[in-house]
């Protein structure tokens, strides 16, 4: 019994960090949903505690909103210890929920009429804890709307006037609120506004996109400076992007998207940043790991599909620069047999098999592959190499070997495993190797349900202390 | 002739469903002969790199294309050669088509197309065919004219075989891939063969676009998932070398029960050959299965190197009744067209043949009143 809770928690733990709902390479976006969504069900159904204890590990923010709504949806069927742990829980994770997700869980609520005097409470905690009210208002308008009606609240202040009525709106005492009421005949004041709300102002002045750019820019966050740049590149206004301060695999996807032509003109300033990167991820482990053999995939699978371009390319990308600071002694080997990591594109077939063989011919402390598990030069080779190599050449298992997928398989509700000796886990960033690598032993069958558990709960401690 | 193909590497399959695609490699390209610019059209993701090398090029049956300046497009009927890449001009056998307009505001501009289906397949199977080289009496005057063009023969677009489309979508290209063996429910379905791998890259996607007989569309529909035959390996290893060694035997072994046991219903067998064109060191060929009833019956256009060596195939798989059709006509043929001697050599009486042609579609090449007799007895 212990061993199959394991298993499924494992299993729900994969999906929970890879799947989100879009469409993969293999199977379209309602497979995922769908199966991801049986997953949840089942979980949430036997085992509840544990699956509260999973917004508290490193699972995508999709599955987080996902299990927030399923544990609000169901709070009938908790006991009054399993609400309390479960409301700290909710609550220190929906802080740290970018605020959109977190407006679009609350939308996705009301639409399913969850409206319980716990979501209620959440709603009304989380909305009264939010830095800048008015900020929010002006930015979130009708998700904030929503959400306060749904949850019975009164906004203080001007906020009221400004969320609920509608048509003629008076002169406000707040600044934003003033500079939104304006924004509505007066260009200047668009762009002392959020760039979202004032791309549709911009819209409605019929503004230049070109000038809106150049001069909206200051108020940009960091991820649309990032996204808009080879656009705004198209309408010739430059929007500044410190790469420095990327994450890895954001780093990675951005490189990736890039054509090949201008990757190697600014092959200086991208390995710089990638580098950059990775040593601030790799922290303090930087060259702990010994020496490190890495299978990356950048066959034809590692496109993606057009709602996740290229993101197992990125992954990998991501992780070939982060193992480089890792390991004392690094090689790193692309399916392609490429060697040049800042040129890769996702081409040709998976020979994983023979690759992992190049990989243990340089009999290495770590072996990791990064790949979505579809092995098809021909199929099944890797899993009999990693089979034979465990059971006769390397049975005293001197060799750590992880197998890191970026992708859900709708079909297994899980990622897609390459061999039963050696333990696959999914992979949401590059960043979070480190940790995966360690988390792997679970998956070995060689702990316990007791060890796992206690894994669980030092999660749960560490990560409401924290908050 | 047996159908060659050396040079060409058998790969290790991907299925997809019921679809099993085998890809076949080319150590060494053949860049004599290239798939011919036109084709290309202005896709900027197949750059040649260098001058060029080849002098004559090829174009596929049934694709279609504006060679002239008054926008007509002009589609090709039956592959064809042309010297030099760059020669312009529409291709000698062309058919102007008449697309309707609003149909062709549909279509981009430099696409790469092909015929729309019931247009290729008529065409391809009047190729094949002439009609009667003897005028014996009980031929009417139309097949004497007009031989048996226009055939109606049904054929199935790839887009409508079940699966097909996942999975040629799903298909991860082989760097050097130079051709294509399609199983459908591990029956072969097609071969496509091309001289060098951007031309592959160019038409992988073609091949939805491709016919494909009734017996593929069945198959399709009512197919299980193919087995992926996934590969074991002996426990017997002391060393990395032994297997790696293990692993190379396999993908032997893998190619070898591929072309000799999965294939052998086209490799193995032998076609009548219609040489259609030459130019320098390659030959255009048209072939013709032998027709045996209830058994595997490809036809194709091949083009040929000076060495023998296959540097263009492709194939269409008949279906049972054009399997008889086809029988019908060559022991026909066989027989100058005489249908006592066909009768005889059927081992059936002439009116039971004469009906047997009706019932095939062939009622309108014999003349009514010799018709009307057979049917009286």
């Amino acid at each position: 019994m212990d061993a199959l809770t394991a298993d499924d928690m494992m299993m729900f733990i994969n999906a929970a960090t890879t799947s989100t709902s879009q469409r993969e390479f293999h199977g379209g976006a309602d497979d995922q949903r769908l199966s991801l969504d049986f997953l949840h069900d089942y979980v949430i159904g036997n085992y509840r505690d544990l699956y509260a204890a999973a917004l508290a590990l490193d699972i995508n923010d999709h599955n987080a909103a996902l299990i927030v709504r399923k544990l609000l949806e169901t709070t009938g069927d908790a006991t009054a210890g399993q609400r309390r742990v479960e409301g700290g829980l909710i609550a220190r994770r929906l802080r740290t929920l970018p605020p959109q997700r977190v407006y679009d869980l609350f939308r996705a609520l009301r639409r399913a009429r969850v409206n319980n005097r716990r979501t209620r409470a959440i709603i009304r905690e989380w909305v009264a804890a939010r830095p800048d009210p008015t900020f929010d208002a002006v930015k979130y308008r009708t998700a904030l709307k929503g959400a306060l009606r749904h949850a019975h609240v009164a906004p203080d202040g001007e906020l009221g006037p400004f969320l609920f009525t509608s048509g003629h709106h008076p002169r406000y005492r707040t600044p934003l609120l003033e500079t939104w009421r304006r924004a509505h005949y007066e260009q200047a004041s668009v762009y002392e506004l959020p760039y979202t709300v004032a791309e549709g102002f911009a819209a409605k002045h019929g503004i230049d996109r070109a000038t809106f750019l150049k001069r909206i820019e200051p108020r940009m966050t960091r991820l649309e400076r990032f996204r808009l740049q080879e656009s705004a590149r198209r309408d010739k206004a430059a929007v500044a992007v410190d790469l420095a301060s990327m994450p890895l695999t954001r780093l990675a996807s951005y490189v990736l998207s890039l054509p090949v032509p201008v990757r190697v003109e600014r092959r200086g300033e991208l390995t710089g940043a990638l580098r950059a990167a990775a040593v601030r991820a790799a922290g303090p482990a930087a060259g702990g790991w010994g020496r490190v053999a890495a299978v990356l995939d950048d066959s034809f699978s590692a496109s993606g599909s057009t709602q996740k371009r290229r993101r197992p390319l990125a992954v990998a990308l991501a992780c070939h620069y982060l193992l480089a600071e890792l390991a004392a002694e690094y090689v790193p080997l692309w399916t392609s047999g490429r060697a040049d990591a800042l040129l890769a594109r996702p081409h040709g077939m998976t020979p994983l098999g023979e690759r992992v063989l190049d990989a243990l011919e340089h009999a290495p402390d770590r072996l990791l592959i990064v790949s979505d598990g579809w092995d098809n030069a021909p199929y099944g080779l890797a899993s009999e190499v990693l089979r034979l190599w465990r059971a006769k050449l390397d049975p005293e298992r001197r060799v750590v070997a992880v197998h890191l997928n970026p992708v859900y398989d709708a079909g297994d509700f899980d990622v897609k495993r390459l061999s039963r000796s050696v333990p696959t886990v999914g992979l949401r960033d590059a960043e979070d190797v480190p940790a995966l690598v360690e988390f792997a032993r679970f998956t070995e069958g060689r702990t316990g349900f007791a060890d796992l558990r206690a894994h669980f709960d030092a999660r749960v401690a560490k990560f409401l202390q924290e908050g | 002739m047996q159908l060659d193909l050396t040079g060409l590497t058998t790969r290790a399959a991907q299925v997809w469903g019921g679809v099993r695609l085998v890809p076949l490699t080319r150590d060494e390209p053949i860049t004599g002969l290239r798939l011919h610019d036109r084709v290309y059209g202005d896709d900027p993701a197949i750059v040649e790199v260098g001058p060029r090398t080849h002098y004559a090029s090829y174009i596929p049956h049934g694709f279609v294309a504006t060679w002239t300046d008054d926008d007509t497009p002009v589609a090709t009927y039956g592959t064809q050669l042309k010297r030099g890449a760059a020669a312009t001009g529409p291709p000698p056998h062309g058919m102007r088509l008449r697309i309707h307009r609003r149909m062709a505001r549909r279509v981009e501009r430099n696409r790469l197309r092909f015929l729309p289906l019931h247009v290729a397949v008529e065409g391809y199977l009047a190729l094949h065919f002439g009609g009667p080289e003897v005028v014996w009496e009980e031929w009417s005057q139309r097949a004497i004219r007009r031989g048996l063009s226009p055939r109606v023969e049904e054929a199935y677009s790839g887009a409508e075989v079940e699966g097909l489309a996942d999975a040629l979508k799903h298909f991860e290209i082989h760097p050097g891939q130079c051709g294509v063996l399609v199983y459908v429910a591990d029956a072969l379905a097609a071969a496509f063969v091309v001289p060098h791998p951007d031309d592959y890259r160019a038409l992988h996607a073609t091949l939805v676009q491709d016919m494909y007989g009734e017996l593929i569309h069945y198959y399709a529909t009512l197919a299980t998932p193919a087995p992926r035959f996934d590969v074991r390996l002996p426990d017997d290893v002391a060393s990395l070398a032994d297997l790696r060694a293990a692993a190379a035997r396999e993908q032997a072994e893998w190619a070898r029960f591929h072309d000799l046991a999965m294939a052998a219903g086209l490799l193995g067998e032998s076609y009548a050959t219609n040489r259609v064109y030459r130019m320098g060191d390659y030959t255009l060929s048209r072939f013709l299965p032998t027709f045996r009833l209830k058994e595997e019956n490809h036809i194709g256009e091949l083009i040929t190197a000076r060495d023998g060596r296959t540097a263009y195939l492709k194939t269409f798989r008949l279906s049972e009744a054009q399997i008889r059709r086809g029988h019908l006509l060559t022991t026909l043929a066989a027989h100058d067209w005489h249908l006592p001697t066909a009768a005889n050599a059927l081992r059936v009486t002439e009116p039971q043949l004469g009906l047997r042609l009706q019932a095939a579609g062939f009622g309108a090449l014999l003349r009514e009143d010799v018709l009307a007799r057979y049917r009286a007895g």
